[in-house]
């Protein structure tokens, strides 16, 4: 790909650049100085400690590089920043007998793992190679640096490739080759943002290799999270707090970042998933759903199936998963799909986020009140869908709230949430003893029973009544399950499917799930992963939070007004910017389009971020897809934008505006037409099927 | 001795020469095999029909044969008989050791293929004839399963020690194996120990052996005080002080049942140490400490055998200990003292990097074999003149036994008397094993075997690398010069590969990827082992005639069967340890 724009800069020259303009603005800049530790006074930073004194501050940024691990050690309260260093090299050589000339274009040989630039009229080449050498692991070392030396028989591949790519290279002669450590983030994306412990100090390191190209723009952000509080963009895939302490441990970051590394050049595929650094957490049932087929993915270091290999499946033929095309495991997919929607399955979705508020007082209600956008003063044993919204009404969380009694509440959020959720809490929590907030996420084994038969599975386990009269949707009640008491029965899924969550504490966990399965057998129960579910929610039109909904986007822009009350009588953050908002309009719209013209088989596959079209113009990107199953059409999730045809700008986008127009999906550059709609398919809901479609295998066990 | 030693097999360590064999009968049931299986050939056979079961003879029978010039009539044989089977290479006998017969696995280049294999397949397959062959990772497992590798841990980047570490390794031809190999680190005294054990006539006394030898040289090296301390810890039931750091391979045993009794003869040991004292001088000679130690250990041996033990099981333990033998090779290591103790016909090997960085092996041990004419001597002047003909007869001594020095073997020490006594009074085990019983020909002034090693002190100098103690089982099969260098390039591949830089000279990239291209050729063949002795028995295994590693040789070595093995190899066991070129050149600048 040639970039006629391209250009080529020098980063020393960029950094004196901004040093001096910076100084000319009354920036002060002290040289050859280290910092001993940074002080922090009451969660805020107060200062640094420098072998040449201290100097109170109160915004404190992180951009030590590869030392920025350490530095981030050397505080008060220490600040985990997830990254590794690993050796990279590059090649210069003497002028070509014809110097190149400076317009001569940077060439990137992604299969040979390479690049190549103009250096002085000669090249400069260098490469991210299949085997890194991830170096510093035990921090700075003095002797590893005075080793850092050109390693030739570890380039010898990337200058293979090199002179495979341009054998007249041959003759140019070596000036030398360098050795110039790269720093890695466990899933190749920057690191910025406010730390979750300490206010007032900031991060911006780990930019795998392409700090100077993203310098520029991940500085403004910063900026901008500084000054206003937070940046213009979402930047959720970038946040620190996307991280906790438990992916600091230098053994994890050693072995991920000699995957996340050779992955730069590699072909990026969907549903990618990392092959280092697995099965850190996992739930207490993960040997037996493993033994039973279950293929994994990782969310926060949390192990979680995918879906389950059934025994008869040729396993040399799953092994081909990645493409953007039709994936090996559609069918497995449709068969857990099937047997939620008309039999039972059962989820292990332990890797949620679960947190516990009390309180001696009224303390608790008061304080989640003023945090959730809906209202939680409902009597005790009700489960409340709600946001956690930012004084912009933009999603900080989407959760799900249970009352367990006057002073206690359980709150259940996205896996990845565990870190951002609990500083937004401690944030906003008053220095109160008498207000507890807990994480209880490694206390509990969330079972997700899903499907029309779980009511009857329950019922069989604990002698209960769990018909909707004694026990309605968004209920919540403690109960015995099999020989296990105190089991924490909900009568929710996430997906919209009847059905109930069970939150076990862990010592029950196998007994309960053994329970359910043994019982479960006649009502056909089977194991399911989360593409199952992932599918059934998208179907259902369910948006999920770092998927679908981020920051900056308000319930009112995705249909989630039921889940605000503006009118609790009580204060909420957001509350203003909500009001504001239902006065003038929302600016974008979350819209489910169902694919008409697309071939599962042989077209490619969305998967997220495919342009929207409407009426031939662009409106905005989908946020996620997937195929539903029942209504045997691809279903993705895009917000819809109203730009104005002169000026660019941003318009109201009403109900008639999305239901008035032709709309088309771009799948790498075909474009597929879409039914747009705003709620979900009404004959989804009540899903029956015809009798005379009954087949015999119905009496199958699944 | 400068040339290798001929082949021969441990086993067949009491297998009588030929002529004797085809004589006298109660000769020929003189083997003592560890398992029931006996394969045979039968003496003179012109056609080998190999491996029969209904042979009658034992296996061990063969190799003697081919040393007592039956060789060049089989070999014939075999090529008249099944040329069509043939692998297709020549004999390659190396030009450097012309003197002797080839060693049993040149006869694997005779072997027709499918010999085995038939023999096999009456088990395992009907009837389709069909060739296997290990698969390279399957050939991995079987080298690797019983490798060990030790790295003298450093603190703070100084490692004080002389030796950086060592690897080890096995591979069995016996079942069980009859080598054994120890390792430990003198915790009182400075120093560390390692040897190899050959055993013969069963693991009884290589076992033993490689279990208790190093105790009895760590306890004769121990200053009198601590010896003091000890016993007094153990009269007054404190805790002892401990005095080996062992460094085992899982498959590395020792002996539960027997452990008691040896303590009891160690501490019987060192209590003549504190009597013996006379507090004159308090430097402790390594020599005479390792000399006393091996021939404490064997008398021990021989006592507990005779005065035996009222647990069966025990009592057999201890016979079956003195009837069986063992020769040991033990090096120690202090800073940049050396000593080799060598008792029979293991062998330590210096490997020494000259300037020009080749590689020269130094030889730190003799052979006691019939092939180093001093060993010879000196049993000739250890017994009247009428004997001289007899006591080394067919290059084995009293005409059974190839070392000349061994632990155990009580056959060859104790009186006729003595023997018989021990015999009848032991367990029915014993009184009906035909072997035990056999009292060796011309035995008329006992004992003919000694357990004292021979020791060789050297002075480690920064160029001294590496030091290889390995079994005759390597030696047989590989020159000391081809172990050195094998090592040698193996070692400095994996570890001192000098990197290359550019620094200066005029190199273009095409130049620089010519030589990139050649040194990694040489690495991939390396980089298969990450344990040097695993890396020597693959080319003592699958060495080809040109010195490279032949697959499908190596193959066919390891995938014979448990009854076969023993006839193309003998159990190898080798222990490679890494001085620390550093450490030595400090020492000796010290001294400077």
């Amino acid at each position: 790909m040639h970039v006629p724009e391209d250009a080529v800069v020098s980063s020393a020259d960029v950094a004196l650049a901004l040093a001096s303009a910076a100084s000319q603005s009354g920036v002060q800049i002290y040289d050859r100085t280290s910092i001993l530790h940074v002080m922090v006074k009451r969660g805020q930073v107060a200062g640094v400690e420098t072998d040449k004194g201290q100097i109170q501050c109160q915004y404190f940024v992180n951009c030590a590089g590869q030392w920025a691990y350490e530095l981030g050690l050397c505080s008060e309260e220490p600040v985990s920043i997830p990254l590794h260093a690993c050796e990279h090299f590059y090649l210069l050589t003497r002028p070509w007998e014809t110097p190149l000339p400076s317009s001569t274009p940077t060439v990137v040989d992604a299969d040979g793992r390479i690049y190549i630039r103009n250096w002085q009229g000669g090249i400069l080449s260098g490469g991210f190679e299949k085997n890194p050498k991830p170096i510093f692991t035990e921090g700075k070392n003095q002797l590893e640096i005075q080793n850092l030396q050109e390693d030739w028989d570890h380039f010898e591949p990337l200058l293979s490739s090199l002179l495979r790519r341009m054998p007249q290279l041959e003759t140019l002669e070596i000036v030398k080759l360098v050795n110039c450590p790269e720093t890695f983030t466990p899933d190749m994306r920057c690191i910025m943002g406010e730390s979750p412990s300490v206010r007032g100090y900031f991060v911006l390191v780990g930019m795998n290799s392409a700090g100077l190209s993203f310098g520029g723009g991940a500085g403004k952000y910063l900026a901008e999270w500084m000054v206003y509080g937070y940046p213009s963009e979402n930047v959720w895939e970038l946040d620190l707090k996307r991280f906790g302490a438990l992916q600091s441990s230098r053994t994890f970051l050693r072995h991920r970042v000699m995957e996340v590394m050779p992955l730069l050049y590699d072909l990026k595929v969907p549903r990618w998933d990392f092959q280092t650094g697995r099965q850190l957490r996992t739930s207490p049932l993960y040997d037996r759903l493993d033994a039973q087929g279950a293929r994994w993915m990782e969310k926060h270091g949390f192990e979680r199936p995918k879906y389950f290999i059934p025994p008869d499946k040729d396993l040399l033929a799953l092994e081909q998963s990645k493409t953007f095309y039709k994936p090996d495991w559609f069918e497995i997919v449709e068969s857990e799909v099937k047997c939620c929607k008309e039999a039972v399955c059962v989820i292990d979705m332990s890797s949620f986020t679960k947190f516990e508020i009390t309180s001696t007082g009224d303390q608790a209600l008061e304080i989640l009140q003023y945090l959730f956008s809906n209202d939680l003063d409902v009597p005790v044993g009700h489960i409340v869908h709600t946001g956690m919204l930012n004084e912009r009404g933009g999603y900080e969380n989407d959760c799900s709230i249970a009352r367990l009694s006057k002073r206690s509440f359980f709150m259940i959020s996205p896996t990845d949430q565990q870190v951002h959720c609990w500083a937004w809490l401690k944030k906003y929590m008053p220095e109160d003893s008498n207000l507890i907030l807990e994480d209880v996420t490694w206390k509990y084994t969330a079972l997700n029973l899903i499907g029309p038969r779980a009511v009857d599975v329950l019922s069989e386990l604990s002698y209960a009544p769990m018909t909707p009269d004694h026990f309605p949707s968004l209920f919540c009640k403690e109960m015995s399950v099999g020989y296990a008491n105190g089991i924490r029965v909900m009568s929710m899924t996430h997906t919209g499917e009847p059905g109930f969550m069970l939150y076990i504490p862990i010592e029950y966990a196998l007994h309960v799930y053994n329970e359910v399965m043994s019982v479960g057998q006649k009502y056909g129960i089977r194991n399911a992963g989360y593409y199952a579910l992932r599918s059934l929610r998208i179907e259902k039109f369910f948006a999920f939070w770092g998927q679908d909904l981020n920051t900056l986007t308000t319930p009112l822009e995705c249909g989630g007004e039921s889940r605000v009350k503006l009118d609790k009588g009580v204060d909420f953050i957001g509350r203003d910017a909500l009001l504001q908002q239902r006065q003038n309009g929302v600016y974008k719209r979350l819209t489910m389009f169902i694919l008409d013209d697309h071939d599962t088989d042989l077209d490619l596959w969305p998967w997220w971020g495919e342009p929207i079209y409407r009426n031939g113009r662009y409106v905005g990107k989908t946020t996620s897809s997937a195929y539903g199953y029942t209504l045997e059409r691809h279903v993705c999730l895009g917000f819809v934008h109203n730009f104005s045809e002169d000026t660019g700008e941003e318009q109201v986008v009403t109900a008639d505006f999305i239901n008035r127009g032709e709309y088309e999906i771009d799948i790498a550059g075909h474009r597929f037409q879409a039914k747009a709609k705003l709620y979900p398919v009404p004959s989804l809901l009540t899903h029956k099927r015809r009798k005379e479609d009954v087949e015999l295998s119905d009496l199958h066990g699944k | 001795m400068d040339g290798p030693v001929p082949g021969r097999a441990s086993a067949g360590v009491w297998a009588p020469a030929a002529s004797s064999c085809s004589s006298a009968a109660p000769e020929g049931r003189m083997c003592v095999c560890p398992g029931p299986r006996r394969i045979g050939i039968p003496v003179r056979s012109s056609s080998l029909p190999l491996f029969s079961d209904a042979m009658p003879a034992p296996t061990q029978l063969f190799f003697p044969l081919i040393r007592n010039c039956e060789l060049s009539r089989i070999y014939g044989t075999a090529c008249y008989c099944h040329h069509k089977h043939l692998c297709c290479s020549p004999p390659y006998i190396p030009q450097s050791r012309p003197r002797y017969t080839p060693h049993p696995a040149y006869a694997t280049f005779y072997r027709p293929k499918e010999s085995w294999w038939q023999y096999t397949q009456g088990r395992r397959y009907a009837s389709t004839p069909q060739k296997f062959y290990l698969t390279p990772p399957q050939v991995n497992s079987i080298l690797k399963a019983n490798e060990y590798s030790f790295k003298v841990p450093e603190f703070d980047g100084k490692n004080i020690s002389s030796v950086l570490g060592f690897d080890s390794n096995q591979l069995p031809a016996n079942a069980p194996i009859e080598d054994r190999r120890s390792a430990a680190t003198c915790l009182q005294t400075r120093g560390m120990l390692l040897g190899v054990f050959d055993g013969h006539a069963g693991c009884a006394c290589s076992q033993a052996v490689s279990e208790r030898l190093f105790y009895y040289i760590a306890v004769s090296l121990l200053p009198h005080e601590t010896l003091l301390e000890i016993e007094n810890a153990v009269e007054s039931g404190r805790a002892l002080l401990p005095i080996l750091q062992w460094h085992k391979h899982p498959n590395d045993y020792f002996s539960k049942e027997a452990s008691k009794l040896y303590f009891n003869s160690l501490r019987t040991y060192w209590q003549e140490l504190i009597d013996l004292n006379t507090g004159e001088s308090t430097d402790i000679d390594v020599k005479e400490a390792l000399i006393n130690a091996f021939k404490r250990l064997d008398n021990d041996i021989s006592l507990e055998a005779q005065v035996g033990d009222p647990n069966s099981f025990l009592n057999y333990l201890v016979l079956r200990v003195a009837f069986s033998g063992a020769t040991a090779c033990v090096a120690h290591v202090d800073g940049v003292d050396l000593h080799v103790a060598n008792t029979g016909d293991s062998r330590a090997m210096l490997g020494v990097q000259e300037e020009d960085g080749s590689w020269s092996a130094v030889t730190l041990s003799n052979d006691h074999n019939a092939q180093n004419e001093r060993e010879v001597e000196r049993l000739k002047l250890e017994h009247p003149k009428n004997e001289a003909k007899s006591v080394v007869k067919q290059d084995r001594l009293l005409g059974l036994l190839m070392p000349f020095r061994a632990f155990g073997d009580v056959k060859f020490k104790w009186s006729i008397d003595l023997q018989k006594r021990v015999i009848e009074s032991g367990p029915d085990q014993l009184n009906d094993n035909e072997y035990t019983k056999f009292i060796p020909p011309n035995y008329y002034t006992p004992p003919y075997l000694t357990a004292e090693p021979e020791v060789t002190y050297h002075r480690l100098r920064p160029q001294d690398k590496f030091l290889v103690l390995a079994t005759d089982g390597l030696w047989e099969t590989m020159h000391r010069q081809d172990v050195v260098r094998i090592v040698g390039e193996y070692l400095t591949g994996m570890h001192h590969q000098q990197p290359i830089a550019v620094g200066g000279y005029k190199v273009t990239l095409g130049q620089m990827h010519g030589l990139l291209t050649e040194r990694r050729a040489k690495m991939s063949s390396v980089f298969e082992d990450q344990n040097a002795a695993t890396h020597l028995i693959r080319h003592a295994v699958g060495n080809n005639e040109f010195g490279a590693v032949d697959h499908e040789r190596l193959s066919k070595m390891l995938s014979l069967p448990e009854e076969l093995a023993r006839m193309y190899r003998d159990d190898i066991t080798i222990i490679v340890v890494q001085f620390n070129s550093h450490v030595v050149g400090a020492y000796q600048n010290q001294e400077q």
